[in-house]
């Protein structure tokens, strides 16, 4: 009971604490955006923030994402800077912790000074900052936060300072929709979504919408829930409806039964999956015979032959000495997004560099073509991946 | 034929829910107590037929009648420590306490080996052949003679040993068959482990037909089991069979139909039908033969 008295106690102060510090932080940055942000940072540094998950539940997320940063800044700097200012890095570790991040936000926005923000790898903790970035007009990338929320408020308004490097759940339906089209060149599709996941679901319609949109017809659509493990009523159901590919977003508990399943009713047709199969458990569950014919979607391939990704790759594997991830990758090309809108902006002003990013056009990057739609969303390259044996194989990238 | 695909869908479904379903019966029938721990034996069962394949390098029937013997000998365990010492007194404690270990079981599996999943490794070929333009798997056949086996066991045991005999004896009335010189503690453990070792056959059983198993993969199988005990008339051996059975073919036809989302509730709904309309259950009235 003491304990708990004790602890709420702390709680209590430590918000007033917190809020005392927002208020601090917003009026001093709003002082200082004015002209002396560029004073501060006119010497022969930029200062960049990282505000990354280095330690808690997620992370293997934000070191993956450090370490690229890292990488990057490192060339960049060795290669004179940009427009001959090196840059400094300022790494805070949010520790996996929402209210952390906002601490994170307001330490390197209103201490440090930083130009701009990478960061954080989750949602959940980039938005934790959305409001220190907004209100202090630094403007902040999330490299693999793919909410919706991130960029876009409750309201439905776009948060001006907020950008994101990966692309958001929705637009990996229309990724497979283009896909079937153009390289499979399919008519029919199923669609068989997991019904308890907002992700799943987004990604079935913009799936149904895009593949209709490019004249192919939906036969099937059908629904599970995350926990079940008998799928063959339905699949069944669906093999009646004879279609040539069958689209599955959900999670890989789920879809290596439905595979495997799926393989033993006789249904042979290409499956397709997104990020949510990329895991090596589905290998276990489904079997690497039945994953055979079977199409993911990711950010980002180590297999990626293009020159730029097969550059990223040789030297993260010759520092790390282990292969790059899409985490890596993502936060690799935070940095470079953020480079190349500083060197168009022409200033270290947040507003101009935000614009200069909105403006961001085809921007060649690891993970591919990059530009911004108005909503601060990506709409940019994506890797499909096969899976051949129970390997990953870099199948096609498809470019917007 | 999708109409015979998807019966033996059910089938197969309804031959896991029955095996359980048998446990639950026969407990209920004994001591009128609901065994909510009982999916949680299931869940034993399967884990332990997994490390008996993986980590031994056992077959599929080795593994079984060791996750059996171990489910038998678990049963035992759980009634003795937990179940004896309240066999007089209300039975809400005893059902409380029950839901207690079944919580116990769950999360004492998952502090022992995390909660993440395992995949079942393939114990058999995985071939399937066409029977009138349905593709039946080598699988479902093994699965569902192994189960039709264990019940004409189960029948066997009941209906042809003295255990079994003592078994019906304790069920019918405990006070007359102790004055007959029953020893009913024996027999009420003998109950459990037979209860309990169907369990762990199903619990290998679904391990190999789903491969997936996780530490609370056995709360929804044990209450669909629940139900088909219910169905079938609770206390009666037959009734939890045809329960079982009837149950999984009601879900895949829920399913069939294009009502995915409806397959758990329709479990629920045969439930609260059931109560209202015929408590007893299918097999309820005219059959008075109870374990």
């Amino acid at each position: 009971m003491k304990k708990s008295k004790f602890a709420s106690l702390f709680l209590a102060s430590s918000l007033l604490v917190g809020v005392l510090a927002g208020c601090g932080s917003g009026e001093k940055s709003s002082s200082t955006n004015g002209g002396e942000v560029s004073s501060t940072n006119g010497g022969d540094t930029i200062k960049i923030g990282a505000n990354l998950e280095l330690s808690g539940a997620v992370a293997s997320y934000g070191s993956s994402e450090a370490d690229a940063i890292d990488l990057a800044i490192e060339e960049i700097n060795a290669a004179g800077g940009i427009d001959g200012k090196q840059i400094e890095l300022i790494k805070v570790d949010n520790k996996s912790d929402a209210a952390e991040a906002t601490n994170a936000a307001i330490k390197l926005t209103s201490q440090d000074k930083v130009t701009a923000i990478i960061g954080a790898a989750t949602s959940g903790n980039s938005v934790a900052q959305v409001q220190i970035a907004t209100d202090t007009k630094t403007p902040m990338i999330s490299p693999s936060g793919t909410s919706t929320t991130v960029t876009v408020g409750d309201n439905g308004k776009v948060n001006p300072f907020t950008f994101r490097t990966a692309f958001i759940d929705p637009f990996q339906g229309t990724v497979a929709a283009n896909f079937a089209v153009n390289e499979l060149k399919v008519k029919t599709a199923a669609v068989y979504a997991d019904n308890a996941s907002d992700y799943a679901k987004g990604l079935a319609a913009s799936f149904i919408k895009d593949f209709e949109a490019a004249g192919g017809t939906i036969v099937a659509e059908e629904s599970y829930v995350a926990k079940d493990t008998d799928f063959r009523s339905t699949l069944t159901r669906i093999k009646g409806s004879n279609p040539e590919f069958v689209f599955i977003p959900g999670y890989y508990e789920e879809v290596g039964l439905i595979v495997k399943q799926a393989r033993e009713l006789g249904i042979e047709v290409p499956l397709m999956g997104a990020d949510g199969w990329d895991s090596p458990t589905i290998v276990d569950l489904a079997g690497a015979a039945a994953l055979n014919n079977t199409f993911i979607i990711t950010a980002y391939s180590a297999e990626d032959p293009d020159g730029k990704a097969k550059e990223f790759a040789d030297k993260f594997t010759e520092k790390y000495g282990k292969a790059p991830n899409s985490f890596h990758a993502l936060g690799y090309d935070s940095v470079y997004l953020l480079k190349d809108a500083i060197e168009r902006a022409k200033s270290l002003d947040g507003t101009k560099i935000k614009e200069a990013i909105e403006a961001t056009d085809n921007l060649e990057l690891v993970t591919g073509l990059y530009s911004v739609d108005e909503f601060h969303h990506p709409i940019k390259s994506a890797t499909i991946i096969e899976f051949v044996n129970g390997e990953q194989v870099f199948k096609t990238k498809v470019n917007p | 034929m999708e109409w015979l695909q998807q019966l033996i869908n059910g089938i197969s479904l309804g031959s896991i829910y029955a095996l359980i379903a048998l446990g639950y019966t026969m407990v209920y029938g004994i001591i009128k107590l609901i065994n909510f721990a009982h999916g949680d034996v299931f869940m034993v069962g399967s884990f332990i037929g997994f490390y008996s394949i993986t980590v031994f390098g056992l077959g599929f029937f080795p593994a079984l009648i060791i996750s059996m013997a171990a489910c038998a000998l678990f049963g035992v365990i759980i009634e003795r420590i937990a179940y004896k010492r309240l066999r007089n007194a209300t039975r809400i404690a005893a059902l409380i306490t029950a839901i207690g270990v079944s919580l116990l079981i769950e999360y004492g599996v998952i502090y022992i080996r995390g909660a993440q999943p395992e995949a079942y490794p393939d114990v058999f070929s995985n071939r399937s052949f066409e029977l009138f333009g349905a593709q039946i798997s080598v699988q479902s056949i093994l699965i569902l003679s192994v189960s039709v086996v264990l019940m004409i066991l189960l029948q066997f045991i009941v209906h042809k040993t003295k255990t079994g005999k003592a078994m019906r004896a304790v069920s019918h009335d405990t006070e007359a068959a102790k004055l007959m010189g029953i020893n009913v503690d024996n027999t009420i453990s003998a109950t459990f482990a037979i209860g309990s070792a169907l369990a762990g056959a199903a619990g290998v059983i679904f391990g190999v037909y789903y491969t997936k198993i996780d530490p609370l993969m056995g709360v929804i199988p044990g209450v669909k089991a629940f139900v088909a005990a219910v169905l079938g008339g609770i206390g009666i051996i037959p009734g939890a069979m045809v329960g079982g059975l009837v149950l999984g073919v009601v879900e895949t036809i829920v399913s069939a139909l294009g009502f995915s989302l409806w397959r758990d509730a329709a479990a629920f709904v045969i439930l609260i039908l059931i109560l209202i309309f015929r408590p007893s259950g299918i097999f309820g009235k005219n059959t008075r033969e109870k374990v």
